[in-house]
């Protein structure tokens, strides 16, 4: 366990480069129907359409291979007429099981109510390398599109072969079949009825412009709300299985420590106990959880520790051991940067920091896991059920066919539930044990063995003429990564490029990534630059952009704010920023109050204006639009990990402050609709707005520019 | 060591037996499966373990269930009513305020709470509240939205 538990670190921006194999869906069309019941199927067989924007670091020949055909959505009517759709991707509060059953409900002509999705079951869904990357809207909207026209026209089929009439007269509406010459018609359920009839279909059939959709596109509230208001859904941590065990996991002082010695003879004594000690994990299992904290709290345990680098002295450390450039990191130049700034009118350069932060999903990780004839299941909240999969087979090495990984509607993540980690400790724990198994983390442990937001250190050398555009760009990223990492403004002479730096902290995926780091401080120096120049910020960003997109958010924002404001109070404050990133954009305005006295900075006002394509639930969008605001207003203003030799500072709420109802500002959003558009997702790119937006206006309040992420963990004057 | 008491749950009494330091939030969820009410923190910082003792919200992660004995409680699962949601539960679902609702029950509770004493309140009385709930996704303008409405829901149905 011990070895594989290592591989299990993740770099930063794990998922950009990670991708797991692709696996050919073998459910045989016998089995799909025994499991589904009678019935009409569309599966849909296509090219995996990568994730062809991100570029990360070490992302090397992964998107150049040519990925076989397999089926990546499918859907079943069943005799009942109710509509099925399968998907591998994961509910965690984005809302996506809403706005799929719309578009299924929408280009099958049945009523929403009829529509059921079975999300993130590695036994029932195709293969999907998990939610992530805002990539479940851009990916399932199309293909269940495509399969929910194809089982419509496969009914149409169905009911003129039963007539014995010509298809094409038909209408398939309100889930039915009719032939308006004979005033005949049929139900999906009629028509469903003793069929075992599945049809493949390519992807590459065009698809409903969203200019005719009639119920995607419009606001509709979170599927299967009520059991929320009322407790009655179930997480992962709220699984209670027959006669199953609780788990606690022993955890080493500090990262890296070694088991030295060991002794569980007061836990073994405390009877109904299991304990499990394999390599450097140790865990125990009991019928309460409580039993199995005070079985844990007797283990005694010698480990031996090494010296770690602490938060204080990070940000020099970065810089010192980012490794040579020969390994194909991002790198990109166009042009020569120091023939642009000596023809300069003006030069800014700068340097930025972006803090270790915590996901802290209030569902920390949890799983239950169950054995039974050497199979195991798990259910999990995780972005990544096959990976997870994958991984617990590798663990315990058995065949992936023999691990079933079923996640239930998650309390969150972020981007910090990519890992197995609470699956397979579950899992080892039920072995020994053989019964099932939950293990749920405490907060402490999900602020101290998830993973974290990579910290960076950005650099950035620039100049513009005296008419205020750009001559030279040179932006350099450490650490943080490359997520929108290059400049969107217009700029001949430019150089881009990632640094990486070995991990000091357990790093991975955070909603947005890099993007609110390189944008934090890209918008930060244009702010800067645009003081120098004289120019109002966002008539500066015009002068430089040409990006129809960005303009577009960029002046709707500005108008709803009503830019450029006038200030009317002492410690009063005004700034923006724009920017693109996973084919959404977003511009962001700011209001803030700073208290000269007490050094406190309150962001009064927030408008935004984002724009993903064609939206498919505007309702849905608007709540993660204002989420993502409120959340990045946390790591804007003062959500920062504190570490020293590999012990986390404060991994407790009370410690590390999260955004709450008295932070929250008024807040506006603009959503423009582009029907013409492909949809985009739109989960993380409306959090990096709002970090360089609250900097520009704090800037603007009192002449001072806070390069650092959190800006003002202790106020105004201690930062 | 063990201890035998009662505790009365949404005006179910029930016999359990658990050591007297025992958190009522792990008697709740580990041995009445009455898992409406969240874990979020175990430290009382976060409020998705709220609940009602005697019609007080309190955080039931840091109430020995020894202590939870005496007064009535009432948990997510005992306000509705008959089948009929209570006006805070559908103003929750009237609004949409959640996304991952991993908060929403410990919302639910402390906004009950409010409104028992505050049939009208102000944005920043509910913000007052509402302080010690934690919603990671960030839904905060939303529950304010939901708790004036369920206080027009609670005037219209007459309380």
């Amino acid at each position: 366990m011990n070895t594989i538990r290592e591989k299990l670190v993740v770099e930063p921006e794990r998922y950009e480069f990670s991708g797991p194999p692709i696996h050919q869906f073998e459910l045989a069309r016998r089995e799909f129907f025994k499991i589904l019941g009678a019935g009409i199927a569309v599966l849909l067989v296509a090219k995996r359409a990568l994730v062809a924007q991100e570029t990360g670091p070490g992302s090397g020949s992964f998107h150049d291979e040519e990925l076989p055909r397999e089926i990546t959505s499918w859907l079943h009517i069943g005799e009942d007429g109710i509509v099925t759709g399968f998907t591998g991707k994961a509910e965690i509060g984005q809302n996506i099981r809403t706005s799929i059953s719309q578009t299924i409900t929408d280009e099958l002509r049945v009523p929403f109510e009829n529509v059921r999705l079975v999300m993130a079951d590695t036994m029932l869904t195709p293969f999907d390398e998990g939610t992530f990357g805002s990539q479940s809207t851009p990916s399932m909207t199309p293909q269940f599109r495509r399969v929910a026209e194809a089982a419509r026209n496969l009914l149409i089929e169905v009911a003129a072969k039963q007539w014995n009439v010509a298809p094409d007269g038909l209408v398939a509406k309100d889930a039915k079949v009719t032939d308006p010459a004979s005033k005949r018609s049929l139900s999906y359920a009629q028509l469903a009825r003793g069929k075992t009839l599945a049809r493949n279909l390519p992807s590459e059939d065009p698809i409903t412009p969203a200019t005719e959709w009639t119920v995607a596109g419009k606001p509709f509230p979170k599927v299967e709300g009520r059991a929320f208001v009322t407790g009655k859904h179930q997480y992962a941590s709220d699984m209670r299985l027959e006669g199953m065990l609780y788990g606690k996991v022993l955890r080493p002082p500090s990262f890296g420590a070694t088991l030295t010695s060991y002794d569980d003879s007061a836990a073994k004594a405390m009877g109904e106990v299991t304990v499990v000690r394999d390599g450097n994990f140790v865990g125990v299992a009991a019928p309460s959880a409580h039993k199995a904290q005070k079985a844990l709290d007797s283990i005694h345990a010698q480990w031996k520790e090494m010296p770690q680098v602490s938060s204080k002295e990070i940000f020099l450390y970065l810089k010192k051991n980012a490794q040579s450039t020969s390994r194909g990191h991002f790198r990109k130049q166009k042009g020569l940067v120091e023939t642009g700034l000596a023809a300069a009118a003006h030069r800014l350069d700068a340097s930025y920091n972006v803090a270790y932060i915590a996901h802290a999903p209030l569902e920390p990780r949890a799983a239950v896991a169950q054995w039974h004839d050497g199979k195991l299941t798990v259910w999990t909240g995780t972005q990544r059920p096959f990976a997870n999969r994958d991984e617990l087979a590798s663990i315990f090495h058995m065949p992936e066919s023999d691990v079933r990984v079923i996640v239930p509607d998650t309390g969150a993540a972020y981007g910090g539930k990519h890992t197995s980690d609470a699956a397979i400790e579950a899992a080892r724990l039920s072995r020994a044990a053989k019964k099932a198994v939950q293990v749920l983390w405490t907060r402490e442990e999900e602020f101290t063995w998830a993973y974290f937001r990579p910290a960076g250190v950005i650099e950035v050398k620039s100049g513009i003429d005296a008419d205020g555009r750009l001559t030279a760009w040179e932006f350099h990223n450490y650490h943080s990564g490359t997520a929108a990492i290059e400049t969107p403004y217009d700029v001949a002479k430019q150089l881009t490029q990632y640094h990486q730096v070995p991990l000091v902290l357990r790093s991975g995926s955070y909603r947005g990534l890099a993007a609110t780091a390189n944008h934090f401080a890209r918008e930060m120096h244009m702010d800067g630059l645009a003081r120098m120049a004289k120019i109002d910020p966002a008539e500066f960003r015009l002068r430089n952009l040409s990006d129809s997109r960005i303009r577009a958010v960029l002046e709707a924002a500005t108008k709803s704010f009503g830019w450029p404001r006038k200030r009317t109070r002492e410690g009063q404050g005004f700034g923006l920023a724009c920017g693109h990133e996973k084919g959404s954009y977003v511009a962001t305005c700011a209001e803030v109050a700073v208290d000269r006295v007490s050094g406190g900075v309150r962001v009064a006002r927030v408008v935004e204006a984002f724009e993903c394509g064609a939206v498919v639930n505007p309702d849905g969008l608007r709540n993660q639009v204002v989420g993502a605001i409120v959340q990045g207003l946390g790591g804007a203003l003062f959500e920062a990990i504190e570490f020293e030799n590999g012990r986390i500072q404060n991994p407790h709420f009370a410690m590390y402050r999260v955004p709450r109802f008295r932070d929250v500002p008024e807040i506006e959003v603009v959503l423009l609709d582009r029907k013409d558009l492909p949809s985009a997702g739109a989960g993380e790119t409306p959090i990096m707005g709002i970090a360089p937006a609250v900097g520009n206006a704090v800037f603007d309040a009192v002449g001072v520019r806070l390069n650092h992420l959190p800006m003002v963990p202790h106020g105004l004057k201690a930062a | 060591m063990a201890k035998s008491m009662e505790i009365e749950v949404n005006g179910k009494r029930y016999a359990v037996s658990y050591p007297p330091d025992t958190p009522l939030l792990a008697v709740l969820r580990d041995e009445l499966g009455l898992t409406g009410t969240k874990y979020g923190c175990g430290e009382g910082q976060c409020g998705a373990c709220t609940l009602l003792i005697g019609g007080t919200p309190r955080r039931s992660c840091q109430i020995p269930v020894s202590t939870a004995a005496a007064k009535p409680i009432v948990t997510i699962e005992g306000l509705e009513k008959d089948g009929q949601l209570h006006p805070v539960q559908q103003a929750f679902l009237n609004t949409g305020a959640f996304q991952c609702a991993y908060c929403t029950s410990g919302m639910v509770m402390s906004s009950v709470a409010l409104l028992a004493t505050n049939t009208n309140p102000r944005r920043e009385e509910i913000v007052q509240s509402l302080q010690g709930n934690i919603c990671r996704c960030g839904t905060y303008p939303r529950v304010i939205e939901a708790v004036q409405d369920a206080a027009k829901i609670m005037q219209e149905r007459g309380r």
